[in-house]
């Protein structure tokens, strides 16, 4: 067998086995699942009572949104569960196989992957029964699901190198919200960002989430002549700035934790 | 076993034994420091092919260490080791190939049954599907494990759990086998069951790298013995050879009432080779005798006549716990902070 062709088949192999994990614990699901709807249905009628966005319903400019703000928060399980497997010596079991280097970083991101594909089709139908709609063609609004999924993707390697450095998933779990709410608020994920204070407005334009939110609400056909974006660079290419910042994050994080595992033992 | 020619004394401390062609683990020189610590300070040692090592030691004497550098888990700051003729850490991926390894702590996945955890291991080793479940099968088999293959290992028990790791490191059918404290946390039967398995193992052809902190355990098991302290080798030798160093045999006698006991040693006196060792609270006299059980059997004939009730009469050979406290002065359990009571003069160690 080809170098690469064992990395696939050990990834694949820790693939199946993370998402055996998320059979048989029901508060991933329901991380997964019920908070995703849970979520889309707070802020469609708590914030869509209140946020009048005029030429668009609440519904269709909340998705885009809600999609983004729950994937980035679910590139935090790459993070704690790695730190969990080094807190439970899985990683030196791990460690001492003739396994590729990179299986078990792969097998974590791509099982988590499929979690966030599960979090947005759960999200999509409930969107769809409160009022979202696509109103782009159904290539568009795929390289829309697609470019999410990147960006998510791409922030798991990130988190992957975070659970290996910090090794303890609470502390994981904790300290990435304190990053991870801010970046999924101080965005255009949930109002439009046209009023506010400067430093802030400055912040959410070149924010990678408020880009790809941007280029899947253009993707979705889920815009408005009203929210006519910023015209910093960022927002004006949005689907080429998301591309951008995954690329960096994954050229970035994927050799820096492949790095860190090799020489990562458990205690 | 290459050892056999020396005397005791070379035993103790001098450099390892002469490097065989056979030596499936060989170790020389193995420095490793975390901060200030240093966790070993120039470990040698070597692993004749097919035989059982225990490497013995008190907490955090550098078990754990050695053991990680030599399954490609931690590199050495210093020092060379080998497996199986390879270097781990220029060839680490095909030492893994030849080697399992059993941690200090269960390294199972909770959340997978029995059978999955063996599967994904035999599946991480390349066996192909239908091999790795075959062996799963096999494995769960033998460990007496069948009827919980099925259940996640997280309603399993501490030593079905320890029994299950040690199934998974033996997947690939391992040339070389390390185990860190295998038995540490079972209870007495499992222990004796997991002492069944690893001797089977070994009666199979597998060298076995061991850590114990149990003398009993390693004197069981291993055909030769290194004992580690603060990093440093301070023993090697086979079981028999270590004893020897703490000196020869003894007799003891219990006896119900410790105002006889003068009378006792008057009578022993000519059997003893040195001073009897007479423990009033204890009401024991102790005397360092040679020869065998007609020695005993002499005593006792010396004994008739005397006020001596006796509960316990005994021709005893000093453990290894005797020889840990002559080698290091210091008892091997964590209760062992009398750690700086001076070195007793070997053989009157206790
Ligand atoms: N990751 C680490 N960071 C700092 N010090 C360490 C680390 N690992 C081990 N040590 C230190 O190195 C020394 C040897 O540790 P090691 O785990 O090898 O001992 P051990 O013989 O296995 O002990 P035990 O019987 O308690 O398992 C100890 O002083 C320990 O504190
Ligand atoms: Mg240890």
């Amino acid at each position: 067998m080809s170098a690469l062709g064992a990395a696939v088949e050990d990834g694949l192999t820790i693939t199946r086995r993370n998402l055996v994990k998320v059979r048989r614990v029901p508060e991933l699901i329901v991380f997964a699942t019920l908070s995703p709807i849970m979520f889309v249905l707070l802020f469609r009628y708590v914030f869509g009572s209140a946020i009048p966005i005029e030429g668009i319903s609440y519904a269709e400019f909340l998705l885009p949104g809600i999609f983004a703000q729950t994937i980035v928060f679910g590139s935090t399980i790459t993070g704690a569960s790695l730190a969990e497997d080094l807190q439970k010596g899985l990683i030196d079991r791990f460690r001492s196989l003739p396994m590729a280097s990179s299986a078990v970083l792969v097998g974590r991101t791509v099982a988590d992957l499929a979690l966030n594909a599960l979090s947005i089709v759960v999200m999509g139908v409930t969107g769809l029964v409160v009022g979202w709609r696509i109103r782009s063609s159904i290539g568009e609004a795929l390289a829309g699901f697609a470019l999410l999924l990147l960006l998510a993707y791409a922030m798991s390697w990130l988190m992957a190198t975070v659970g290996l450095l910090v090794r303890a998933p609470e502390v994981v779990q904790q300290a990435s919200f304190i990053v991870i709410f801010p970046l999924t608020f101080i965005a255009n994920t949930f109002v439009p960002t046209n009023n506010f204070p400067a430093v802030l407005r400055w912040i959410a334009d070149w924010n990678p989430v408020s880009a790809v939110v941007q280029a899947a609400r253009e993707l979705f056909g889920n815009t408005a002549p009203v929210l006519e974006a910023s015209d910093v660079w960022s927002l004006q290419h949005p689907v080429l700035y998301t591309l951008l910042w995954s690329g960096v994050l994954l050229a970035v994080f994927i050799p820096l934790s492949v790095r860190i595992y090799r020489r990562t033992a458990s205690r | 076993m290459h050892a056999i020619g020396k005397s005791v004394r070379e035993l103790s401390v001098g450099p390892p034994t002469v490097r065989s062609m056979t030596d499936a683990i060989v170790v020389e020189g193995l420095v490793k420091r975390y901060g200030a610590t240093t966790a070993l300070d120039g470990v040698d040692l070597t692993v004749a092919e097919g035989s059982v090592l225990g490497l013995l030691g008190p907490n955090g004497a550098g078990k754990t260490t050695v053991v990680r550098i030599l399954t490609t888990l931690l590199v050495a700051d210093a020092g060379r080791a080998e497996v199986v003729g390879l270097d781990v850490q220029q060839d680490a991926d095909r030492v893994r190939a030849a080697i399992g390894l059993t941690g200090q702590y269960a390294a199972v996945d909770e959340y997978l049954t029995g059978s999955e955890n063996l599967e994904m291991v035999g599946r991480l080793y390349h066996l192909g599907k239908a091999e790795a479940r075959r062996r799963a099968g096999e494995l769960l088999e033998r460990f007496d494990l069948a009827d919980a293959a099925n259940r996640p290992a997280k309603t399993y028990s501490g030593g079905m759990r320890r029994r299950l790791d040690i199934a998974a490191s033996l997947i690939n059918r391992p040339r070389v086998l390390f185990l860190d404290e295998p038995t540490t946390g079972l209870d007495p039967r499992s222990r004796l069951a997991m002492w069944e398995f690893i001797a089977d193992l070994a009666d199979g052809g597998t060298t076995i790298l061991l850590t114990t902190q149990y003398l009993e355990e390693a004197d069981r098991l291993a055909d030769r013995m290194v004992v580690i302290d603060h990093g440093r080798v301070i023993a090697r030798g086979t079981g028999d050879e270590l004893k020897a160093q703490v000196g020869g045999q003894r007799l003891e006698f219990t006896v119900t009432n410790a105002a006889v006991l003068p009378d006792m040693v008057q009578r022993l006196r000519p059997l003893a080779t040195d001073e009897p060792h007479v423990d009033e609270p204890g009401r024991r006299v102790s005397l360092p005798v040679s020869g065998g059980a007609e020695v005993l059997a002499e005593a006792l004939r010396r004994l008739d006549g005397s006020a001596a009730e006796i509960v316990d009469a005994g021709l005893r050979r000093p453990d290894l716990d005797d020889v840990f406290l002559a080698l290091t002065g210091r008892v091997t359990e964590e209760t062992g902070e009398a750690g700086d009571e001076p070195v007793t003069a070997v053989g009157s160690a206790r």
